[in-house]
């Protein structure tokens, strides 16, 4: 287990090289510089700009002064915003991100397994039907749609939630968090269910049954096991997709998360915030596949029994 | 056999059902901030995207300009009604006979919010920094009518005792011009013109760096009538009232904060929900129901900006000044800002925006599609045959798209020419416009001051704005020669509209509409005059809950 961890960390080196690499020549390809506006800037307030950000040099000099900062951790000032460091706009950013997608998952998870579970019970029956196909709506509104379907509903109709900001009036936090919920709550709920629905025909769960236990403890104790192994290795992703796509619920409802930053400093060609972000989500991606993989070993004692053997 | 289960599940769903209504209990209603706002004298002002900096010369955005407004104060202001210059820091001037030179009494009452005196050696230094080559102001032209300074911020002179400002003493400073500039006054309320705290700036960093923490709440120290309170990024920046500000008793907002929200779908929701006193914008399809619901809440003004097409005058066809005025003449303004833009947009039949301080230029063309027929006839195209088909460039936006359309259209019917539309992502659409990529391309001007100067001068040969190509000796001579030595406003306006005139005989631009400025605005603000620049003098404005609860009703 350990050596298998070891192994995929060391794996994920390589591809973090690629992925700054690729990212630090496209964004410099791409038309358009950080400090091209609407308003003409003189060529000599474009020059001392570039020489205040080092951007007068060769494309390699900065490249290897870019990885030289890297490896300490420095991510380099933003160019939109001049006062901060990306660093910083990470630090002000992923806190808040984390949390919208830290309720989002235990949201998803909550709703979407006990959905699943209690259908996958009850096969071909209105209790499958009837959670399935709402899953299914939930699955296919978008949450660009269900934002502002739930702000109009618990924001302005009924007023009660307010409808924008992060943790600046109480109650702020739940439509976001149901707005991005939801969607893969609906997921979930299909998977959990396929999963249920096949663990439920095993040997075992028949053995189980057979020596009388009661449901709670079959389904508790040795179905969940093997019926969520398709949920945790969605977690994964999700988690990851979570925190990266959360920029549509940050711009409804006005949070100032690192979603938000991501896309802005594309329009922005905030070259250190683009490359800064993509870098750090990058990383989070891969850790958190990488956790999920390591769960999924863990609950499975087929795949456990193969880690050992290839050993 | 399920019992258990079902039984868990209920108690479950119970649990979660209270913590849901307990939660919006706790959190309905009450939290207004109009109306607390009202009480403590705090305006909550909508200030569209997050600001970049606070570093009067580094930023370049209106966000910025409204807190720095704030903070900070120019030797002179503006009225809110005429926009005449009126006193601010500058408690006097007056202007020499050659209207070159200036001279400014700095009031003795003039303080930095920390208490030190304000002298005429702030602006004398702080003019010095925006001009250093190596800080990169974008905006240090604004202070290009002074002698000399353009050389030196362009690195030509490095020798600032050539630069026409100066000390006299420290209530004194004379600022002398390398030409007669009427519009000089307009300038000194723009923030690249603002005396800046030369100990602060020194303090955390060389005058030329960018991005110090000089501007932190704390840190920064300011002459305006408000002070820099707190600045949580991307959520809020508020400021208080400054109690030694040299006109405090008339300062009656005991603070603002600024609400930084790009989206303006979210923008006009937080209104609705009295969490705004103000909107810096409102969406387009909202303007409709405000006007037959609540007109009232509703502001609509000219804004001093135009919204129109370059032509690449190097394009073969478009070369020809006729087939520019044909597609100038055929756009339908009147039918496109009613039907597609709707947010009571003027047609534009001028570039210089109408009653820019008293200027009017006279209508270089107008609709007329036969008029336009024949010039495209004229011009080897009869009935649009043989036109080349061409693209026409915007930057992705909704907005512009629908416009581009409606001309597509109006062209299609009128000259039967045929249009292909394109649309790049903003900063490849910037660079596609400067490297001459395209063929007509959507463009919008803001005037950077109240002259219209800001309009024309950008059509000069080689321009840095001019993007278009075109090129007229004669309109290079009005702008740059004949109208800064001119003896009078009049006459100067007279050059103005001869070389506008001329722009519009050749049309290397199609003007298409006067922009707007568009916002919701609480009946309990009082004291905000509409005027072309949207211009705000926030010691003006106050909070009157008792007035606002009667027009609501």
């Amino acid at each position: 287990m350990l050596y298998f961890t070891f192994n995929r960390l060391l794996q994920s080196i390589p591809v973090l090289l690629i992925v700054v690499t690729a990212t630090f020549f496209l964004v410099r390809a791409a038309p358009g510089g950080p400090f091209s506006a609407e308003k003409n800037v003189p060529p000599e307030v474009v020059r001392a700009l570039e020489a205040q950000y080092d951007l007068d040099q060769s494309i390699w000099q900065q490249y290897i002064s870019y990885i030289g900062d890297l490896l300490h951790g420095d991510l380099g000032p933003s160019f939109r915003y001049p006062g901060r460091t990306v660093n910083e706009l990470i630090k002000v950013g992923l806190p808040v991100t984390a949390e919208l997608a830290l309720y989002a998952m235990l949201l998803a998870v909550f709703i979407g397994a006990s959905a699943g579970i209690y259908a996958g019970l009850r096969p071909n029956s209105l209790h499958d039907y009837l959670p399935m196909s709402i899953s299914m709506v939930g699955i296919c509104i978008p949450s660009f749609l269900m934002g502002p379907l739930l702000v109009l509903f618990f924001g302005i109709y009924m007023e009660w939630l307010p409808i924008s900001g992060w943790g600046s009036s109480p109650g702020d936090k739940i439509l976001p968090t149901l707005t991005l919920g939801l969607g893969y709550a609906a997921f979930i709920a299909r998977l959990s269910r396929g999963g249920i629905l096949e663990v439920m025909t095993k040997d075992y769960i028949r053995t189980a049954k057979a020596k009388g236990l009661p449901v709670s403890v079959i389904v508790l104790k040795h179905a969940l096991r093997g019926g969520l192994i398709p949920v945790v290795a969605f977690l994964g992703p999700a988690f990851a997709g979570l925190l990266s796509g959360s920029f549509v619920v940050e711009t409804i409802f006005q949070i100032p998360g690192l979603g938000r930053f991501y896309v802005q400093a594309a329009f922005n060609r905030d070259y250190t915030m683009i490359l800064g972000t993509t870098i750090f989500f990058a990383t989070l991606i891969i850790m958190f596949n990488l956790l999920s993989d390591v769960i999924a070993v863990w609950l499975d004692p087929k795949l456990r029994q193969q880690y050992r053997s290839d050993k | 056999m399920y019992d258990e289960i079902k039984f868990k599940h209920r108690q479950l769903n119970f649990l979660l059902m209270i913590l849901f209504l307990s939660l919006i209990v706790g959190c309905s209603k009450g939290q207004n901030n109009v109306t607390t706002g009202n009480l403590t004298g705090i305006l909550h002002w909508g200030n569209g995207t997050d600001p970049q900096e606070l570093d009067p010369h580094i930023v370049t955005g209106i966000p910025e300009h409204h807190i720095l407004n704030a903070l900070l104060e120019g030797l002179v202001a503006k009225d809110t009604k005429t926009l005449e210059p009126i006193p601010a820091v500058a408690k006097e001037w007056s202007i020499s006979k050659d209207k070159k030179t200036y001279t400014f009494k700095i009031r003795e009452s003039a303080l930095w919010s920390n208490g030190d005196p304000l002298t005429a050696h702030d602006f004398v230094w702080s003019w010095w920094r925006a001009l250093q080559p190596k800080l990169g102001n974008q905006y240090a032209y604004m202070l290009f009518p002074i002698e000399n300074s353009e050389n030196y911020a362009k690195g030509k002179i490095s020798d600032f005792s050539l630069v026409g400002v100066k000390a006299l003493d420290d209530q004194t400073l004379q600022v002398k011009l390398s030409n007669p500039t009427p519009y000089f006054l307009q300038l000194l309320d723009h923030y690249s013109m603002y005396p800046l705290h030369k100990a602060t700036i020194e303090k955390f960093g060389k005058a030329h760096e960018r991005g110090t923490l000089w501007t932190r709440p704390g840190n920064f120290i300011g002459n305006g009538p408000f002070i820099l309170k707190e600045w949580r990024l991307f959520k809020s920046i508020d400021v208080i009232k400054n109690p030694i500000y040299w006109d405090a008793k008339k300062v009656k907002l005991n603070g603002i904060r600024f609400h930084p929200i790009e989206n303006v779908t979210t923008e006009e929701r937080m209104f609705r929900l009295g969490q705004l006193h103000k909107t810096s914008s409102i969406p387009i399809d909202k303007v409709k129901t405000y006007k037959k619901n609540k007109p009232a809440l509703l502001k609509i003004y000219p804004y001093l900006g135009n919204y129109f097409y370059r032509f690449n005058t190097a394009v073969a066809h478009l070369s020809d000044k006729r087939v520019r005025r044909a597609l100038a003449m055929s756009i339908n303004r009147k039918e496109l800002t009613e039907r597609v833009t709707k947010g009571d947009e003027s047609p534009a039949y001028t570039f210089t925006p109408p009653g820019t301080l008293g200027y009017f230029a006279r209508n270089g063309f107008g609709f007329n599609p036969s008029l336009a027929k024949n010039l495209m006839s004229e011009a080897g195209y009869p009935a649009g045959k043989g036109f080349p088909v061409t693209e026409l460039l915007y930057n992705t936006s909704e907005g512009h798209r629908k416009i581009a359309v409606a001309i597509q259209q109006m062209w299609k019917k009128h000259l039967g020419i045929n249009i292909v539309l394109v649309n790049q992502d903003w900063k490849v659409y910037l660079d596609s416009v400067n490297t001459g990529n395209y063929a007509i391309a959507r463009a919008g001007w803001i005037g950077d001051y109240i002259d219209p100067n800001t309009f024309l001068d950008m059509w000069v040969t080689d321009g840095g704005n001019n993007r278009t190509g075109w090129s007229n000796r004669h309109y290079d001579d009005l702008i740059s020669k004949q109208a800064p030595i001119s003896s009078s406003k009049s006459e100067r306006y007279k050059i103005m509209a001869e070389a506008e005139q001329i722009l519009l005989n050749n049309m290397p631009i199609i003007p298409i509409y006067i922009y707007n400025s568009k916002s919701l605005v609480h009946p309990s603000v009082k004291g905000l005059e509409p005027n072309i620049l949207n211009y705000v003098l926030y010691k003006n404005i106050f909070l009157d809950p008792v007035t606002a609860n009667q027009e609501m009703d």
